[in-house]
């Protein structure tokens, strides 16, 4: 199997690595970096469990060779936490229990932030849409639909682009009663 | 963080906290097994299967699969030829006579990489000679079907599993309770039925993956350890499970394997007992020293793994002219697949639980379990229960119609199961008497919360709308004695580490423990971490996390080891000040005495004990609570009746109502809306709770329209997920309402009883329900296709 050399930038840092021609992007990611936030659930490009963004877009990581992320940025759910900061989605999907065995999370939080790059307020068929491609067998996806709401507008209150009315919208189901 | 810093939740039990498991679940750095790292000496495996249902095998040969660069070993039964099983040991790990389904393992290649295992196995040339097979189960229950398991008789069986030898009856369960035969005459409505239902998967978004090794015997003569010491990592709901029946069926001492299972991405029975994972150690064996990583494919996941058993159903239910109900007969055929070691259990829990939630005073029932050329049959989510409520809640509708007309008061669907369904003290059919629970106030909370009486119109002139409701009773199967223990330490600062053998598979387990050790010990909740992975080397024994029983019985050993380590603390503190232990209290980590109002922080005293006056000596020392719980009254069952003292060890009830919109031009439907309530006994969490209720209402509608499909020859059709579909999130409907009642189990953890797979139990035969009230068609047999709709509406299909 030839090899060869690539540049990527994988979270904001630059990696040269040898791969094989019939190298996954799962795979280099998993394998050669050891990033195994991102998961393999069907190797198919069916379900979701792997997706990452590349140059911003949602991409099938087990669809993508590694020889074509050669020059290219990738963003695994290893990136979306800055300086210590867990990223709005993720804080949502804690606030809304979005979350249970946890292996879809990687795949639908980077589907998800995706979608808010793109499109900072969604309506909620739109997020209905932007996460069809990624299966979840325990949740039942409300949450994690709510969840993106909610982060939609932590963005925007970030962004400064949030209108009043927007946010009286939104309720929160997830009560932290046990806070004291 | 410190434990001073941040929320302090003390008495966490009845709150809902966040879960113990989701920081490091978005973040993604929870470990899964196939994240786990195991250094440049991993070695690959792949299996060789079966491209037939049933044949002979006449000879395998891996001599061209050993010759490819790279291979390592290559495993078949002539070297391990033995069987594994937990109720009726009748699995080969590689069988030498026969293959009973298509995909399953002949042999196994270990090669230095994945591309080089798959070349090496498709290299192993076997030579079959094809036997008639038989697919479905009431075909393969006739005396003239092909006989899949001409041993039997041979075979090891736990004592309340009765499989007919010569036949292809695994198991059989009586039920008889009344006399059914003179209760008919007195019927004023009967409703009669066939009620089929496909295989169905549990499609974890995790494939299975076990990494085995099995490190070289110690030379001989050093005395312990002959066989090797042998390590397993599994995405497993039964690391000890899998400890006994790998070390019992590959004569591995106990003690010479260990078990270590990280998070479970997803498990829905799937991931109960052992199916892959024993491969990966059958291999391991081959090539010593190396570990061994073996990971299904989403094909083989579908097919290679476990399904959910095909049942067909033929019930028949009469009630009184008042609609009291009378009598049951049924017999539920359950297609257990090519190996039913698990499957007779559950055939068996369909037997004493064959009247669904229902005080029927006269019932025949017989349950079996039958060999089938089709995928291992095995837990799933409801086990058993989703397959016989399916008719049993579309009969109950039928009837409430049939009398309706002939009563002076009202009797809807609803009012219908009000009057009839189980309640408390009420002498079931197995003869045991019903634990408290309210199912009524279940009902009663899903029609209000669907509006029941009200109908609304259609959105669409070409869309029907229609409401349905079903309730269910699911009782914990599992054998009469599954035990748990736990295990409470300190660290210095006074936060708790939980050890327990139960796995976290999404469902909560890890909070739920964390909840019960903190309010125990009366530390806020913060403080307690649950540990992981699990380890059957270091982690206190639990049976299987399975049959919806953590809460409950792990729930219970959490308590009780929290309660001795509580003890412990008193009583050195209660020394140390020279007042009685009784006096003394724990409250937000620190021992308070009500009488002289004292108080002792945990930090330190918890690990170094505390100081005698002028420190001459100390007292106490690290503070370790040990706790366990195994129920110890269930008795088995009659073989010819079903009835005993006490059948099982609870029951968990609940209802189910949805709304749902048809489309008349396409037969496709939209349920709107689904309202749940269980009664819970206690909810430890509330939101968690409202989680498992959610994601079960959507996992029960998905099966709905899922289904296995096989060609003529038994060969899958569609085990891949697009022509397989799990719901997205495109399809789930815009309101699900969850909700619950707290009558208090007499023995579990403040109340508590499990609530984890009850909640897609009665979802398909409710949506059924709905759509028989929008397009008055019964449709008996599942998946609810929209082609299925569309030609019942065309009328072109006898639906009944």
């Amino acid at each position: 199997m030839a090899h060869h050399t690539i540049s990527v930038t994988v979270n904001g840092g630059k990696e040269v690595l040898d791969v094989p021609s019939d190298m996954t992007l799962l795979e280099m990611l998993r394998e050669k970096l050891a990033l195994t936030g991102t998961k393999n659930g069907c190797e198919a490009g069916e379900c979701g469990a792997c997706t990452v963004l590349v140059d911003r877009e949602p991409v099938n990581s087990c669809m993508m060779l590694a020889v074509e992320a050669n020059g290219r940025e990738i963003t695994t759910v290893e990136g979306l936490a800055q300086d210590g900061q867990l990223h709005a989605l993720q804080q949502a999907f804690i606030d809304h229990n979005a979350v249970q065995c946890g292996f879809c999370t990687p795949g639908m939080l980077i589907s998800a932030h995706a979608l808010l790059e793109r499109n900072p307020h969604p309506a909620e068929e739109e997020i209905r849409a932007a996460l069809v491609g990624n299966l979840c067998r325990c949740t039942g996806y409300l949450r994690i639909i709510e969840a993106v709401q909610t982060a939609a507008i932590q963005v925007a209150a970030e962004h400064g682009t949030l209108s009043a009315s927007k946010e009286g919208d939104v309720s929160l189901p997830f009560t932290a009663e046990g806070e004291a | 963080m410190t434990v001073s810093e941040g929320t302090f939740t003390s008495q966490p039990v009845g709150k809902s906290v966040p879960r113990v498991d989701v920081y490091e679940k978005v973040i993604g750095s929870a470990v899964f097994v196939d994240d786990m790292q195991f250094g440049p000496g991993l070695y690959y495996a792949r299996l060789v299967r079966s491209p037939y249902a049933h044949a002979r095998i006449k000879a395998v040969d891996v001599r061209k699969a050993l010759e490819v660069p790279g291979v390592k070993a290559a495993v078949t039964g002539r070297d391990i030829n033995t069987r594994i099983g937990l109720y009726l040991v009748d699995r080969p790990i590689f069988p030498i006579d026969r293959v009973r389904v298509v995909g399953e393992p002949v042999a196994g290649v270990v090669a230095s990489s994945q591309e080089v295992a798959e070349r090496a196995a498709r290299l192993v040339e076997v030579e079959y000679e094809e036997l008639p097979a038989v697919f479905d189960p009431v075909e393969a229950a006739q005396p003239d079907a092909p006989l899949l398991h001409p041993d039997m008789a041979q075979y090891e069986v736990a004592n309340f599993i009765f499989p007919q030898p010569g036949t292809n009856i695994s198991e059989h369960f009586k039920l008889r309770k009344g006399d059914v035969t003179s209760a008919w005459p007195r019927c004023a409505a009967i409703v009669e039925g066939t009620f089929r239902l496909p295989n169905i998967q549990h499609v974890p978004i995790e494939p299975h993956a076990a990494v085995a090794l099995w490190e070289p015997s110690r030379m001989k003569g050093s005395g312990a350890a002959p066989s090797g010491e042998v390590t397993l990592w599994t995405c497993s709901q039964s690391p000890f499970a899998q400890r006994d029946l790998i070390a019992q069926s590959m004569g591995i001492p106990h003690g010479n394997l260990r078990v270590i299972s990280p998070y479970v991405g997803g498990g829905f029975g799937g991931k109960a007992g052992v199916s892959m994972e024993v491969y990966a150690v059958a291999l391991a064996r081959a090539v010593q020293g190396h570990p061994v990583k073996l990971r299904m494919t989403r094909e083989e996941e579908f097919v290679g793994t476990t399904v959910r058993q095909a049942l067909v159903a033929q019930t028949k239910i009469g009630c009184d002219a008042e609609g009291n109900l009378l009598a049951m007969e049924t017999r539920y055929y359950f297609s257990g697949g090519a190996y039913n070691d698990y499957g007779v259990n559950i055939a068996r829990a369909a037997g004493y639980s064959c009247t669904g939630p229902y005080d029927i005073p006269n019932v025949k029932g017989d349950s079996y379990c039958v060999y089938t050329n089709v995928p291992i049959g095995s837990a799933m989510r409801g086990f058993g229960m989703p397959e016989i409520h399916w008719g049993i809640e579309q009969i109950m509708d039928q009837l409430a119609e049939k009398i309706a007309g002939k009563l002076p008061i009202p009797m809807d669907p609803a009012e219908f199961r009000r009057r009839n369904c189980v309640k408390t003290g009420d002498t079931i059919l197995t003869g045991m008497e019903m634990p408290a629970t309210d199912l009524v106030a279940c009902i009663d909370k899903v029609t209000e919360a669907i509006d029941w009486d009200r109908r609304e119109a259609a959105s669409a002139p070409h869309k029907k709308r229609g409401k349905g409701i079903a309730i269910m009773w699911k009782a914990p199967a599992m054998p009469p004695n599954p035990g748990s223990s736990a295990l409470v330490r300190f660290n210095e600062d006074a936060t708790v580490n939980v050890e327990i053998g139960a796995q976290e598979l999404g469902q909560g387990a890890f909070t739920v423990a964390a909840q019960v050790a903190a309010q125990a010990l009366g530390v806020p909740y913060e403080w307690v971490r649950v540990s992981a992975p699990v380890d059957t080397k270091y982690s206190p024994y639990e049976w299987q996390t399975v049959a919806s029983r953590i809460t409950w019985s792990t729930g219970n050993a959490v308590k009780a080891a929290a309660e001795d380590a509580r003890q412990q603390i008193l009583e050195i503190v209660a020394e140390h000040w020279g007042e009685d232990p009784q006096d003394l209290d724990i409250k937000d980590g620190k021992v308070i005495s009500y009488r002289s109002e004292e108080e002792q922080p945990l930090q330190n005293m918890v690990v170094y004990g505390l100081p005698n006056e002028g420190f001459e000596g100390w007292k106490g020392g690290p503070i370790v609570g040990r706790g366990t719980f195994m129920p110890t009254y269930v008795s088995n069952l009659d073989p010819e009746t079903g009835q005993g003292t006490r059948a099982v060890v609870h029951y968990t009830v609940g209802a189910q109502a949805v709304e749902l919109e048809v489309d008349t031009e396409t037969g496709q439907v939209e349920v709107l809306k689904i309202a749940s309530a269980y009664d819970v006994g206690k909810a430890i969490n509330p939101d968690l709770i409202m989680t498992q209720i959610e994601g079960g209402a959507v996992h029960g509608m998905s099966s709905a329209f899922e289904g296995l499909q096989f060609d003529e020859r038994g060969r899958p059709l569609n085990p891949n997920l697009v022509d397989y579909r799990i719901l997205n999130a495109a399809d789930v409907p815009r309101e699900i309402h969850g909700d619950y009642v707290e009558t208090p189990l007499e023995d579990g953890p403040w109340g508590a009883r499990g609530v984890g797979e009850h909640v897609m139990v009665q979802t398909a035969p409710a949506i059924a329900n709905a759509i028989n009230d929008a397009l008055g068609i019964r449709f008996n047999d599942l998946p609810l296709s929209a082609e299925k709709i569309y030609l019942g509406l065309a009328g072109v299909m006898n639906c009944e």
